[in-house]
């Protein structure tokens, strides 16, 4: 009973000295002009759900949830945010050559239609960002017409 | 260290033809990388596929670019930067996935070899049934379908031979 309450002791002391340890914030308050949304002509209803379901991980600037300042959820979070900037970062869209641009719009419409984004993990707390099946076509269609005419 | 880089580059600059030499070598060992990936992916063999993927971002990073010109370079590094990520992703992602990512790739390539040449007879095939229509390249003429290994191996044409 003695070691159940030292272990309980010793993980409560780290939880507490996690809190201390900081992370860097992925946000900005500026939309830099080579944003996807500044350099295309997004229809709003396709801009939102964009917004909405992809920009938290996939832009520079993310919309954070409030267990954001509980450790180790924010090394979590970040981790995941790191991750999907590497893969796809619509506020640099346009440093992009078309050649690039090219393979993420094919990549980004081969993810939505195998349902492997939005994240699942991510959906079960966000649950707006869920693409219905109707969101989902027209998404796919508008980044298809955007690839043909690159 | 530096001795031995220093005397690399004199070597290299004071002949011109060995220097294309090298580089014809490098753009080869591109091609050669993914072909072993190719055949993997014809084989159905997930794994093999994803350890040429890696060997294959290797020979991309490798890859030098100096005799060419200025513009042709340009083209080069965005070709080999498109084509790294996809190897990338064929290093560490199932078979439906490698596949996509070989489509890209496959088009990054014909781009690189239509800058670099090679030296020997390519062969650009086309399976008009996967994603829409998607080519490949192959050092045989004979059809082995690498977007659905056994499932429809001959599935297929040549489209174009190169050299």
């Amino acid at each position: 009973m003695k070691i159940v309450k030292i272990i309980l002791l010793v993980l409560l002391v780290a939880f507490v000295g996690l809190q201390f340890v900081p992370t860097a914030l992925n946000t900005s308050d500026v939309v830099p002009k080579t944003d996807f949304m500044m350099v295309n002509n997004v229809p709003e209803i396709i801009k939102n759900k964009l917004q909405v379901s992809c920009y938290d991980c996939h832009s520079n600037n993310t919309a954070y949830p409030w267990y954001n300042k509980i450790q180790p959820v924010a090394w979590i979070l970040e981790d995941h945010i790191k991750k999907g900037k590497d893969e796809l970062n619509f506020s640099e869209w346009d440093l992009l050559s078309s050649r690039r641009k090219a393979s993420k719009l094919r990549s980004i419409i081969k993810q939505i239609e195998s349902n492997e984004m939005p994240l699942e993990s991510y959906t079960l707390i966000h649950r707006n960002a869920l693409f219905s099946l109707v969101e989902k076509q027209k998404i796919i269609e508008y980044i298809s017409e955007l690839k043909n005419n690159l | 260290m530096s001795i031995v880089v220093m005397l690399l580059l004199v070597v290299s600059s004071t002949n011109a033809q060995e220097k294309n030499e090298i580089n014809d070598a490098k753009a080869e060992a591109i091609l050669a990388d993914y072909f072993m990936l190719k055949d993997a992916l014809v084989a159905d063999d997930s794994k093999k596929a994803a350890q040429t993927g890696a060997t294959l971002v290797i020979s991309l990073k490798a890859f030098n670019m100096s005799s060419f010109t200025a513009d042709e370079q340009k083209e080069l590094i965005d070709i080999i930067e498109d084509a790294t990520e996809h190897a990338e992703h064929i290093a560490k992602s199932p078979l439906g996935h490698q596949r996509e990512h070989f489509k890209t790739l496959s088009k990054d390539i014909l781009d690189l070899v239509a800058i670099t040449g090679t030296k020997n007879t390519l062969y650009q095939q086309f399976c008009p049934m996967y994603d829409k229509g998607s080519a490949w390249l192959s050092m045989s003429n004979e059809v082995r379908n690498p977007y659905y290994g056994s499932k429809m191996l001959k599935c297929g044409k040549v489209q174009k031979t190169i050299n």
